[in-house]
């Protein structure tokens, strides 16, 4: 079940640079790790992480197995208008996940 | 995704073309190939990019790893891209991050899986076109990737 | 021919202080806890306990988050949910797990938190139980129990529970496997030596259910003590067994007065 949290300020100031963290819970299976009857288990792992601001692409991760289990990712993004980030990504079986939050951008 | 065989294999054919310093070693920089085929052979600069990770990792399935880049991040001067490398994993290229102006700083953290001590790498793509890299030693003990359990 | 270390004294008798020695073992079947109590915390490294403390970075909270939204999911033929009865978990769940194993009122057994939930899905909503290690019940366990976060374990050993904590005593004590160690031998005796690259802890199960590096992903303590079980070659009981929930609640009596830690992020 896709499930991810975003992170970031509720509020900031215009031109202000806030953080904004990322956290997807899914297990990057690596296709190195074997069952218990000895096969393989097919890798599965988050293929690309985006976040867009007010419709504009502002972070792109291509990531792969050899991001931990659970990717996090912590990033910055200046505050330029009052709006909505969404958080999109993308696995290798071709699941997708989404999460969104607002930012309000004061004078 | 080049497989570590093709990588391997490219580090036996390639003569020593060395794009980078040696770290106090005789032989040819492992990473040299794959950093080539991604800066079509452009020079590769030490500085500006910097990796805080910890030197002794408490598990090499999550290793908490910051990457910063020296940059104003304005519209004439910033960050593209930045490569993270591992010398060791079985898959060298751990990830690549776009950024951009809209970012305000080339700053980013997250957690890698290791396979053993290593090296690990960042090459930054400025907006000028020129690369710069930076890298970072780790001892892993509980290795990640193909430590089955 | 003289052997290294022994000294003739021309006498059989074993000397005074093999005598005290001896004399100490024997006092040790009496229910002893470690001095100072520490939480697993301590011995799991610098990064496994700053990605416990942040709220946001810790791994296990993805679960506790799963584990609000299936505590509202009606479930079963009663198609009640948890918050039916139960209403806000922050509120009637706080202070739960810290109390817990208990005796089940309705049937007199020993239940753990994993077991109460399974006990409500079967009695009040009509459900399936969930089996130990479903990415469900981890949730729900690890949303529960973290309404405990900060609350001293207190647990009361009465005439009730008193035989299942004498066998999870002894149970704790016993040699068992290839290794032929007991938990006392690293939890009581060794705790804070290394081993291999990790250091020993002191065997609490306040972070649990909690996110194992190892793992990646969260577990149950009946999935960890299956682990340790193994590494000493001994035969590993299935997680809901009647021996690990004695074991269970003889760690918790062992751990009363260290606070609840769920979600805990350890190596």
């Amino acid at each position: 079940m896709a499930l991810a949290r975003v992170q970031l300020p509720a509020a900031a100031k215009r031109g202000e640079v806030v953080e904004v963290r990322v956290a997807i819970k899914h297990a990057m299976e690596t296709g190195f790790r074997f069952d218990n009857d000895g096969r393989v288990i097919p890798r599965n792992v988050v293929t690309s992480i985006v976040c867009r601001y007010n419709g504009d692409e502002v972070f792109r991760a291509e990531t792969g197995s050899g991001i931990a289990a659970n990717p996090y990712m912590q990033f910055y993004v200046v505050a330029d208008a009052t709006g909505e980030f969404v958080l999109e990504w993308i696995d290798d079986a071709g699941e997708r996940g989404m999460e969104r939050a607002a930012l309000t951008v004061t004078a | 995704m080049p497989s570590r065989r093709q990588f391997v294999a490219a580090i036996g054919g390639l003569a020593a073309a060395q794009l980078l310093p040696a770290l106090a070693s005789a032989q040819p920089d492992p990473f040299a190939p794959l950093i080539a085929s991604f800066t079509g052979g452009a020079p590769v600069r030490q500085g500006r990019v910097t990796l805080d990770i910890p030197s002794l990792a408490d598990n090499g399935h999550a290793v908490p790893l910051l990457i910063k880049v020296e940059s104003v991040m304005s519209a004439a001067d910033h960050v593209r891209r930045i490569t993270l490398l591992s010398e060791k994993n079985p898959r060298p290229v751990i990830a690549t991050f776009h950024l951009g102006p809209r970012n305000g700083r080339a700053q980013i953290a997250t957690r890698v899986r290791l396979n053993g001590a290593q090296r690990l790498m960042a090459i930054a793509q400025l907006s000028d076109g020129t690369f710069w890299s930076g890298s970072a030693e780790v001892v892993v003990t509980t290795t990640a990737c193909l430590d089955d359990s | 021919m003289r052997r290294a270390g022994f000294r003739r004294t021309g006498r059989c008798w074993p000397s005074v202080p093999v005598l005290l020695l001896s004399v100490l073992i024997a006092s040790a079947s009496e229910p002893q806890r470690p001095v100072p109590l520490k939480s697993g915390a301590e011995f799991a490294g610098a990064d496994a306990r700053a990605m416990q403390a942040d709220d946001f970075g810790n791994p296990g909270m993805l679960w506790v988050t799963r584990g609000e939204s299936v505590w509202r999911e009606p479930a079963g033929k009663a198609g009640k949910s948890c918050a039916s009865c139960h209403g806000e978990a922050p509120v009637t769940m706080k202070g739960v797990a810290a109390r817990y194993p208990v005796i089940d009122r309705g049937d007199g057994r020993l239940v753990n938190l994993e077991g109460r939930i399974n006990v409500c899905r079967v009695r009040h909503q009509g459900a399936e139980p969930l089996p130990y290690e479903t990415d469900t019940l981890l949730a729900l366990t690890a949303y529960v129990a973290h309404q405990s976060r900060g609350t001293p374990v207190s647990v009361v050993i009465d005439a009730q529970n008193r035989a299942h904590f004498e066998r999870g005593h002894d149970f704790y004590h016993r040699r068992v496997g290839q290794l032929n160690l007991s938990c006392a031998h690293c939890h009581e005796v060794n705790w804070g030596k290394q081993l291999g690259p990790e250091t020993i802890s002191q065997g609490h199960g306040v972070a649990y259910p909690a996110y194992r590096l190892e793992w990646q992903t969260v577990g149950s303590l009946h999935r960890r003590f299956r682990g340790c079980l193994s590494a000493v070659r001994a035969a590993m009981l299935p997680a809901g067994s009647p021996e690990y929930l004695d074991l269970e609640l003889f760690l918790a009596w062992r751990a009363n007065g260290l606070p609840i830690e769920t979600p805990g992020v350890r190596r």
